[in-house]
C-alpha cells in the first residue's frame, strides 16, 4: 500500500491500484471513498491536504489531492463519461483496461488508441457543478483557515509561503510549473490566460499572496487580438475574487442544491488539453455546423480554460453548516471531541456575552437597548418553514443612525470581524437601477447569471439606507427592490428562469441602518438613541477593534456561530404563562397587542434564551423579552411625538 | 432494415452481447441503406405485390436487411434521385408517362431522426475478416433471422405492426382527442385513410396502444427503435399502397411513435437510456437556425463529366481523388446543386419548472430536429419529446493521444407534441393522467370516501394559518373550482367554472400569507401585488422583436394562470384601469386585446383569489363593505364569496392564537410535517379532482338550489329590496359543484348545496350586513352606494339633528310631524326612505330611537 505522500500527491495512482486489485467486480469505487475517508479521518489529515482557497492554482500540483470550501453557484448538465474503457495497441494487440473516473481525459499511453467498440466499456454519469468561493467570506475566515492548513501544506506543493514579490522573468521561468511544458505546443489560444494570471499574481503578490490571481475578469483587458472577451467568472457580489472552480461530483450529486456550501475533496485537474479540444471545436464549428451543438458562449462558460477555471473530481465532499474555521467543522453530538468543545465553551458563555454586549454597545455609540437587539440578530437563524412562512428571522431596522462621519460604515467592519461571511450593500438610485440582484438563467450561454441576493445560508447582509437619496427608480431598480421586500419578508430570492420564476428559499440575516423608518420591511425596528458623538469616527472604532485581544475576538466569533446552532424549546408550563400574559395583554388593550407583537415577543424570547446558553425559555426570559420589547416600544413612540408625523 | 451499423457497441457491453466486432457494413448508413432496400425490392419483387408478411421468404428478407455490399452498386439504378424532392427540376417532367403511385413510385423521404447515430459508429476496419462470419451466421439462422445486436425478426415484427394497425381499436378512447374517427373501427386503418385523403405521409403511433396490444413489440420499438421504426415504416408503407394503391404521396409514409413510457423526467436520464426511444415533456429554450445537413454529395469528373455520389460518413464526406471512370487524379468537383441536403434544427430543451426538485437548477438537454420538424416549436413552447437518446464520443483528435472522456449527448426528435397549445381547449389530459400512478389514485380515492375528508383538506390548507375556518373552505373550493358548462348553441356561452374570492380586513391578518400559500400550491399559480401591477402586466401586451423585428404576444398573469389561480395582493391599490381589465376576466373569462394591430380574444379561466385593506387601514365595523374598501360595486359582485378577516376581539380565541404561535416556536420540522396532511397529497387531490371529477346536478340538489333562491329572494321582498340576483344562484350552483368535487362525487346532491347554501350565507353575513340594520343586504355588494348619496345621507342626518334640538327639550315626537318639517325646512326633496335612513344614523349615535310612530329622544 502507499504511503503518506502517495495519496496527497497522486491520488489517481492510489485509485489505480485499487482498479487493478478489483477489477472485474464493479465495487471499487466503492472502496477508493473508503480508502480516502479513511486517510482523512486520521489525526488532522485534512489539514494536510493545501487548500484551493489559498494556495493559487498554479502551485498546485496538477492531479494531485485539494480541498475547496465553495458555494454551488449553478449546476450544469450531467454527463455521460467513460467509467471503464479499454486502449490497444495497434502494433502489438495488448489491450489494457481503464478508467475514466476522476478524470477529464481519457488518458492512453504512447502508441495506444482507445477501442471506443470495446465490450469492456461502461459508461457512467457525473454532474458537474459551478462552484465560487463563499460569497462575502470575511478576511478573518479566510486567514485563520489559511494559517490552520499552511503549517503543513508544504510536502504536497511547490509553492513556499514566502511572500516575496514575484517578477515577469521568474514567472516566465518557472519550470516548476507542471502544465508548462504542455501549454507550450498549445501555441498561443492560452498564451493570453497566462498573461492574466500573471498580471493578476503581480497585483496581488505583495499585497495577499494567498488569494488566487485568477481575478473576475473586471480590471484585466490586457487581451490577444485573437479573444473574445474575457470569461465572467459569476460571482455573485461584485469585486470577489478567488478561484471559481468546476466541481465533478460523482455519488449522491441530487442532495445538494444551489447556495449550499461545501467542503470538497478531490482530484485537481489542470490539463491544458481542455482547453484545446474546446479551442479546436471552436475553430471548426464554422465549417462543420452540425457539430457545433452549443453556441460559443456556452462553450466558454461550460469548459472554460482549465488555468482559469480548475476542475476537481470530487472523491469526498461534505455540505458546512458554517463556514467558521474556529468550530470543529461537523457539529453533531455523538462525537466526543465535539461534545467537549461546545461545554467547554457554554461554561464560560456569560462572560463573552457580557463583554460582546460591552463590545456593541460601544460600537452603537452607547446605546445598550440597541446592542441587545443586535446580538440577538446575529444569533438569528431561519430554523423551519411552516408552509410559506420562515420562522426565526428576525430582520432589525436600526433607525437613526447618524449620517456624519461613516458611521454605518464603520460599524459594517466591526460587524464583519465577528460574523464568517457579510455582505454591505449601499442603497442608492444609482446602485438599485444598475446592480443585478436576482439571479437570472442566460440561455445563450446557458448558465445562471449570478446576482447580488445569491447568498450562502447565515451570510449577514447590511443595507445601508443612510445614503439613499431622492430619486427616480426605474423599472430594475422597483424589481430590486421588491427582490429585497420578498427577501426580508419571505426568505427566498425568486430567480428569473425568463420564461418562469422560480423560488429560492434561503437563510440571510438582514440588518438595515436607516435615519427614519425604513423603506423595506423588517421584524423589528430599534432607534437608536447614541450616548457620545465621538468627535472622530474613524478613530472612536478603530481603537475599539484593537483594543479587544484577538483572543477575545475569536471568543466573540465562536459565540456567534456556535448558539446559531443549538436547538431550543418551549415547556408545556411556560406556554401556559405566555398564553395568560397574551390573554391578560389583549384584555388590558386589544389594539396594542396583535398576533404579530406576540410572534416578535416569542421570537425575542428565543434568541435572548439562545444568547444565554439556555435552550429552554424560562419564565424569567419571557419577562424580560417583554420588558425588551417595551423598552424599544416606548423609545419608537417616543421619537414619533418629537418628530411629529414621521412613522 | 439497418442492420448491424445502429448498434453502438457500448451498448453491446450493458447488453452481455459483446462479442462481435463491428462490421463493414456499420460505415452505411441507414437512409442510404433504406433507399437502397427499396431500389432493391423494387428489382426482386415490387412491394404491393410481395406476398402477406408471413409467409416472406428468408431470402427477401435477407436481402432486405442485411444487403451484402456487392449488392448496393448494382441496385442503384442511375435516374435515381429523378423523384426525390430534394432534386432539382420538375420529377414530374422526368418521370415516365405514368403518375406517381405504390410504393415504387412514390420516393422514399430519408430519416435522419433515424440515422444520425452513425457519427456515433466508430468502425473497427480491421476486423473485416470477421464481417463474412456475421454474415455467414445470420444465413445459417434462416428462419430465425434476427437484426444484429438485437432480437428483432424482421418479418414478424412488420407482421405484428400490420395486424396492430389493422385491429387496434382503443378500448378507452378519449372523444375529444380525436374527432370524426369512429371509435368502434380499428383506429390506425382511419389514420391510414386519412393520409390517403389528406396527403401528409406521416402516421403517428400512440406506444400506450402499441402496448396494450402486443407488450413485446412495444419493448422492442422502445429498445432497438433505430431497427424498429423502419420496419414499422415498411410495414404500414405496404398496408397503405395495398389499400390505396393510386395514392399520390409525397414520399413514403413514416411512422412516428409517440407517449413512450420510457422516462418523463429529464432528471431520470441516465446511460441505460442510450439508444432507447424515450418520451420527456419540457420546455424550449433556444432554437437554431435552420442548418443544412448534406446527406449525399454528387461529385463530376471535370475531365470526363463521369459522376458519382458519396454518402455522408460520421459528418464528412470524403472526396474521390481518383475518377473511376479515365483514372484522372484530383479531377472530381463537388457539384451542390445535385447534392442532397436535409433540413436539421438544434433545440435546447429546459425541464419544465414542475419537474424541478427544489433548490436545483434546471436540466437542459440538446434535440436535433430534423425535415418537418424543424421549426415546429418555438422558444418558450413546453412540449413532450418522442426520440432516440443519444450519445456522441466527442471527436477525437488527431495530433492528441488522449480524448475527452465525457460524450455529447442529444436526442433526436421522432414526434412533438405541444402541451400548452392543448392547455387552450382542454385539460391535458394526456399528461395528467401520467402524473398518478394507480396506487396513488387509490389512495386518493380511499381518502375521499372518509367522512369528514371536506374539513380535513380545509384543515390541511395552510396550517400555519390560524384558524379561519370558513375562509379556508371558501378557499378550498375555488381550488377545485364547478363544472364548466357550454351554452354556447343557445347562445349565453360558457359558463364560468371559476370561483373568484376577495378577502378583505385588517392588516396583519395573514391574507398575504393565505395568498402565497396558495400561489405555492397550484400549479399554474401567479401572485400579483395590486400595487405593482399594470394593466399590462396583467394582461398581455405586444413586444417588437429586437431582431426579427416581428411583433410578440407577450402574456401577463391573467393568461399566464389560465386553468388556475391568480392571486392579487392589495387589490385596493390597483388602479382603476387595470381594475377595468378584471371585468371581463372575471366573468366572460377572456381577454380581448387590440394593440398595434394585434386583435385577439385570450382564454384568461382564472380563479382570482384578491386581498383588500380597508380605506381607513382598519376595518370600520359601522360602515358596510363597500364603504369600507371602496371597491366598485360592479366589481365585487363578480366575486362569489367575500370574506372579512377580522381582528376577533375575544378571551378565548386570544388563548387558542398564543398557544398556536407558541408552538410553532419549538417545534422541529419533522413534528409540524406528522400533524397536518402532506402538501403533496392536497395538491395531487385537487388535480386529479379538477381533470377525473366533473358532477353534474342531480334533481333534489336542483330543487334544493330552487329553494334557496326563492329564500333568499324573498328576505330582501319584505323590505322592498333585491337580496339576490341570479348571479347568486349561478355561485351557489359553482360552490355546490365544487363541494360534490371534493367528494369525489359525479353527482351535485343536496348535502352540497347546503354546504354551499351555509358558505354563501356565511360569507354574506360577513360581508353584505348592513351595519346599521344588521340584515343581510346583498344590495350593497350589487348596486354599492355611490360617495355622494352617503354624504347626503350624512348631512340629512345632522340637519335632522339640528331640527330635534331647536324643539327643544321634548322627550318624544311624532314620526310624520318630524318629516313635514324636514321636508318644509329642506331645498330638496325628501323621500320617506332618505328620512328613515337618517333617523336610523342618528339612532346608532344613541341620540334617538324609532319606536312605531313615535321619536324618541334619549
Amino acid at each position: 500500500m502507499p504511503c503518506v505522500g502517495d495519496w496527497l500527491n497522486s491520488p489517481l495512482s492510489i485509485v489505480q491500484g485499487i482498479f487493478a486489485q478489483n477489477v472485474p467486480n464493479s465495487d471499487w469505487e466503492k472502496k477508493v471513498t473508503e480508502f480516502f475517508k479513511e486517510k482523512l479521518k486520521e489525526n488532522n489529515a485534512t489539514n494536510w491536504v493545501p487548500s484551493l482557497n489559498d494556495v493559487p492554482v498554479h502551485y498546485l500540483k496538477p492531479n494531485s489531492l485539494v480541498k475547496f470550501r465553495c458555494m454551488v453557484q449553478d449546476m450544469f448538465d450531467p454527463e455521460f463519461y467513460m467509467g471503464v474503457y479499454e486502449t490497444v495497441d495497434p502494433n502489438t494487440n495488448a489491450r489494457v483496461l481503464r478508467f475514466g473516473k476522476y478524470r477529464d481525459v481519457a488518458e492512453c499511453g504512447p502508441q495506444q488508441e482507445i477501442d471506443l467498440n470495446s465490450s469492456q466499456t461502461v459508461t457512467s454519469e457525473r454532474q458537474t457543478f459551478y462552484c465560487v468561493p463563499v460569497p462575502g467570506e470575511s478576511a478573518w475566515v479566510k486567514e485563520i483557515s489559511f494559517f490552520a492548513s499552511q503549517a503543513r501544506v508544504s510536502p504536497s506543493t511547490s509553492y513556499t509561503p514566502s511572500r516575496h514579490k514575484r517578477s515577469y522573468e521568474e514567472d516566465e521561468d518557472m519550470d516548476l510549473h507542471p502544465s508548462k511544458q504542455k501549454e507550450q505546443h498549445m501555441g498561443k489560444s492560452c498564451c493570453w490566460l497566462q498573461i492574466l494570471c500573471f498580471s493578476g499574481s503581480d497585483i496581488h503578490g505583495c499585497v495577499e499572496p494567498k488569494r488566487l490571481e485568477t481575478e473576475a475578469s473586471a480590471g484585466h483587458h490586457v487581451i490577444s487580438p485573437n479573444c473574445s472577451p474575457p470569461l465572467d467568472l459569476n460571482f455573485p457580489l461584485p469585486g470577489e475574487k478567488g478561484p471559481a472552480c468546476l466541481v465533478k461530483v460523482y455519488e449522491n450529486w441530487e442532495s445538494f442544491k444551489v447556495n449550499d456550501v461545501l467542503e470538497v475533496f478531490g482530484v485537481l485537474s489542470v490539463d491544458p488539453v481542455l482547453s484545446i479540444v474546446n479551442s479546436e471545436e471552436r475553430d471548426s464549428s464554422t465549417l462543420d455546423p452540425v457539430e457545433c451543438m452549443d453556441t460559443a458562449e456556452e462553450q466558454r462558460v461550460h469548459s472554460p480554460p482549465a488555468s482559469l477555471v480548475p476542475r476537481i473530481h470530487v472523491i469526498l465532499a461534505q455540505k458546512l453548516q458554517h463556514i467558521n474555521p474556529l468550530l470543529p467543522a461537523c457539529l453533531n453530538e455523538e462525537e466526543s471531541k465535539t461534545c467537549e468543545f461546545v461545554s467547554n465553551f457554554m461554561s464560560e458563555l456569560s462572560p463573552v456575552r457580557a463583554e460582546l454586549l460591552g463590545f456593541l454597545t460601544h460600537a452603537l455609540l452607547g446605546d445598550s437597548l440597541a446592542a441587545e437587539y443586535l446580538i440577538l440578530h446575529l444569533i438569528s437563524t431561519v430554523y423551519a418553514r411552516r408552509d410559506v412562512l420562515p420562522l426565526g428571522k428576525f430582520t432589525i431596522n436600526l433607525s437613526g443612525c447618524p449620517r456624519s462621519g461613516a458611521f454605518t460604515e464603520h460599524l459594517y467592519r466591526l460587524i464583519q470581524q465577528l460574523v464568517p461571511a457579510s455582505y454591505h450593500l449601499r442603497m442608492s438610485i444609482e446602485s438599485m437601477n444598475h446592480s443585478r440582484f436576482i439571479p437570472h438563467k442566460d440561455y445563450t450561454a446557458n448558465r445562471l447569471v449570478s446576482g447580488l441576493l445569491q447568498l450562502a445560508s447565515n451570510t449577514s447582509l447590511v443595507i445601508d439606507e443612510t445614503q439613499l437619496e431622492q430619486g427616480q427608480l426605474d423599472t430594475a431598480g422597483v424589481r430590486n427592490v421588491t427582490a429585497l421586500g420578498n427577501l426580508i419578508t419571505w426568505q427566498k430570492v425568486d430567480y428569473d428562469f425568463n420564461y418562469h420564476r422560480m423560488e429560492f428559499p434561503c437563510n440571510i440575516n438582514v440588518l438595515i441602518t436607516s435615519e427614519g423608518r425604513s423603506l423595506l420591511p423588517s421584524d423589528c425596528q430599534v432607534h437608536l438613541q447614541p450616548q457620545i458623538i465621538p468627535p472622530n469616527m474613524e478613530e472612536y472604532m478603530s481603537s475599539l477593534l484593537t483594543a479587544v485581544l484577538p483572543s477575545v475576538l475569536n471568543k466573540f466569533r465562536i459565540y456567534l456561530s456556535l448558539l446559531r446552532l443549538l436547538d431550543y424549546s418551549i415547556s408545556d408550563e411556560v406556554t401556559k404563562a405566555v398564553e395568560e400574559d397574551f390573554v391578560e395583554m389583549r384584555k388590558n388593550n386589544p389594539e396594542s397587542v396583535t398576533a404579530d407583537d406576540l410572534h416578535r415577543m416569542l421570537l425575542v424570547a428565543r434568541f435572548l434564551s439562545l444568547s444565554a446558553g439556555q435552550t429552554t425559555l424560562s419564565r424569567e426570559r419571557w419577562l424580560r423579552a417583554k420588558q425588551l420589547e417595551a423598552l424599544r416600544k416606548a423609545r419608537l413612540q417616543q421619537q414619533q411625538s418629537v418628530n411629529g408625523n414621521e412613522l | 432494415m439497418s442492420s448491424p451499423a445502429s448498434t453502438p457497441s457500448r451498448r453491446r457491453g450493458k447488453r452481455g452481447r459483446g462479442s462481435n466486432p463491428p462490421t463493414p457494413q456499420d460505415a452505411r448508413s441507414p437512409p442510404s441503406q433504406k433507399r437502397r432496400t427499396d431500389d432493391s425490392t423494387g428489382d426482386l419483387q415490387p412491394m404491393p405485390t410481395s406476398p402477406p408478411a408471413d409467409v416472406q421468404s428468408p431470402g427477401a428478407a435477407d436481402a432486405l436487411f442485411s444487403s451484402p455490399p456487392q449488392f448496393r452498386h448494382s441496385a442503384i439504378p442511375l435516374d435515381f434521385d429523378i423523384s426525390s424532392p430534394l432534386t432539382y427540376g420538375t420529377p414530374s417532367s422526368r418521370v415516365e408517362g405514368t403518375p406517381r403511385s405504390g410504393v415504387r413510385g412514390t420516393p422514399v423521404r430519408q430519416r435522419p431522426d433515424l440515422g444520425s447515430v452513425r457519427k456515433a459508429r466508430q468502425v473497427d476496419l480491421h476486423s473485416d475478416g470477421l464481417a463474412e462470419d456475421i454474415v455467414a451466421t445470420e444465413q445459417s439462422l434462416g428462419q430465425r433471422l434476427v437484426i444484429w445486436g438485437t432480437d428483432v425478426n424482421v418479418a414478424s415484427c412488420k407482421e405484428k405492426f400490420q395486424r396492430f394497425l389493422q385491429r387496434f381499436i382503443d378500448p378507452l378512447d378519449k372523444e375529444d382527442e380525436d374527432i370524426g374517427l369512429d371509435l368502434n373501427e380499428p383506429r390506425y386503418m382511419q389514420r391510414l385513410q386519412e393520409i390517403n385523403m389528406v396527403g401528409e405521409p406521416f402516421l403517428n403511433v400512440n406506444c400506450d396502444h402499441l402496448r396494450s396490444f402486443d407488450e413485446n413489440l412495444y419493448r422492442q420499438l422502445i429498445c432497438y427503435p433505430q431497427e424498429v421504426i423502419p420496419t414499422f415504416d415498411m410495414a404500414a408503407n405496404e398496408l397503405f399502397f395495398d389499400r390505396y394503391p393510386d395514392s399520390i404521396l409525397e414520399h413514403q409514409i413514416q411512422v412516428r411513435p409517440y407517449n413512450a413510457l420510457k422516462t418523463r423526467n429529464m432528471r431520470n436520464l441516465n446511460p441505460e437510456d442510450i439508444d432507447q426511444l424515450i418520451t420527456i415533456s419540457g420546455m424550449v429554450i433556444r432554437s437554431s437556425q435552420l442548418i443544412p445537413e448534406m446527406q449525399e454529395a454528387f461529385f463530376r469528373c471535370q475531365v470526363c463529366a463521369f459522376t458519382t455520389r458519396v454518402e455522408i460518413d460520421r459528418g464528412r464526406i470524403a472526396e474521390p481523388s481518383v475518377c473511376k471512370n479515365c483514372n484522372t487524379t484530383h479531377s472530381m468537383a463537388l457539384i451542390h446543386n445535385r447534392s442532397m441536403f436535409s433540413d436539421k434544427q438544434m433545440i435546447k430543451l429546459q425541464e419544465s419548472p414542475e419537474d424541478m426538485p427544489a433548490g436545483q437548477t434546471p436540466h437542459t438537454v440538446a434535440l436535433f430536429a430534423h425535415n418537418d420538424l424543424v421549426d415546429k416549436v418555438q422558444p418558450g413552447d413546453r412540449v413532450n419529446v418522442t426520440g432516440i437518446y443519444r450519445a456522441v464520443p466527442i471527436r477525437v483528435n488527431p495530433r492528441v493521444s488522449s480524448v475527452n472522456s465525457v460524450y455529447k449527448t442529444h436526442i433526436d426528435v421522432i414526434h412533438y407534441r405541444k402541451t400548452d397549445s392543448k392547455r387552450l381547449h382542454c385539460v391535458d389530459e394526456e399528461t395528467e393522467q401520467k402524473r398518478f400512478t394507480e396506487e396513488r389514485v387509490e389512495m386518493l380515492k380511499e381518502l375521499s370516501k372518509k367522512a369528514d375528508i371536506y374539513e380535513r383538506l380545509a384543515l390541511a390548507l395552510a396550517p400555519s394559518i390560524y384558524e379561519h375556518e370558513d375562509i379556508k373552505k371558501g378557499i378550498l373550493l375555488q381550488l377545485f373550482g364547478g363544472s364548466r358548462k357550454d351554452f354556447t348553441h343557445t347562445g349565453r356561452g360558457n359558463f364560468r367554472a371559476e370561483i373568484n374570492i376577495l378577502l378583505c380586513g385588517d392588516p396583519g391578518t395573514s391574507k398575504s400569507q393565505l395568498l402565497q400559500y396558495v400561489y405555492n400550491l397550484v400549479p399554474r399559480g401567479q401572485y400579483t401585488s395590486g400595487k405593482g401591477s399594470s394593466a399590462v402586466g396583467l394582461t398581455a401586451y405586444v413586444m417588437k422583436d429586437p431582431e426579427t423585428r416581428q411583433l410578440v404576444l407577450q402574456t401577463g398573469a391573467l393568461v399566464l394562470s389560465d386553468n388556475g389561480i391568480c392571486c392579487i395582493d392589495e387589490f385596493d391599490k390597483m388602479n382603476e384601469s387595470t381594475r377595468s381589465v378584471l371585468h371581463e376576466v372575471m366573468e366572460q373569462q377572456t381577454l380581448s386585446i387590440a394593440k398595434a394591430g394585434i386583435i385577439c380574444q385570450l382564454n384568461a379561466r382564472a380563479s382570482i383569489l384578491a386581498a383588500a385593506n380597508p380605506i381607513e387601514s382598519q376595518w370600520n365595523p359601522k360602515k358596510t363593505t363597500i364603504e369600507n374598501i371602496q371597491l366598485p360595486h360592479t366589481l365585487l359582485s363578480r366575486f362569489d364569496l367575500i370574506f372579512l378577516m377580522l381582528d376577533p376581539r375575544d378571551e378565548a380565541y386570544d388563548r387558542r392564537l398564543a398557544r398556536h404561535l407558541v408552538s410553532l416556536y419549538y417545534q422541529t420540522e419533522e413534528k409540524l410535517e406528522e400533524e397536518y396532511m402532506d402538501m403533496a397529497v392536497l395538491r395531487d387531490y385537487i388535480a386529479y379532482a379538477r381533470s377525473y371529477v366533473n358532477p353534474r346536478l342531480g334533481e333534489e340538489a336542483s330543487q334544493a338550489l330552487i329553494e334557496a333562491y326563492v329564500d333568499m329572494r324573498k328576505i330582501g321582498s319584505g323590505r322592498g329590496m333585491v337580496s339576490a340576483y341570479p348571479r347568486q344562484l349561478e355561485s351557489l350552483i359553482r360552490l355546490a359543484e365544487a363541494h360534490a368535487k371534493v367528494r369525489f362525487s359525479e353527482k351535485v346532491e343536496t348535502i352540497d348545496v347546503e354546504e354551499a347554501k351555509r358558505l354563501h350565507r356565511e360569507a354574506l353575513k360577513q360581508s353584505a350586513t348592513d351595519p346599521r340594520t344588521g340584515i343581510v343586504d346583498i344590495s350593497i355588494l350589487t348596486t354599492g352606494m355611490s360617495a355622494t348619496a352617503r354624504k347626503r345621507k350624512e348631512e340629512l342626518a345632522q340637519a335632522l339633528r339640528k331640527l330635534i334640538q331647536s324643539k327643544g327639550k321634548t322627550p318624544s315626537l311624532k314620526y310624520q310631524q318630524l318629516l313635514d318639517d324636514l321636508r318644509a325646512q329642506s331645498e330638496t326633496a325628501i323621500t320617506k326612505e332618505m328620512f328613515e335612513e337618517a333617523l336610523r344614523a342618528l339612532a346608532d349615535e344613541d341620540f334617538l330611537t324609532v319606536t312605531g310612530k313615535t321619536v324618541r329622544l334619549l
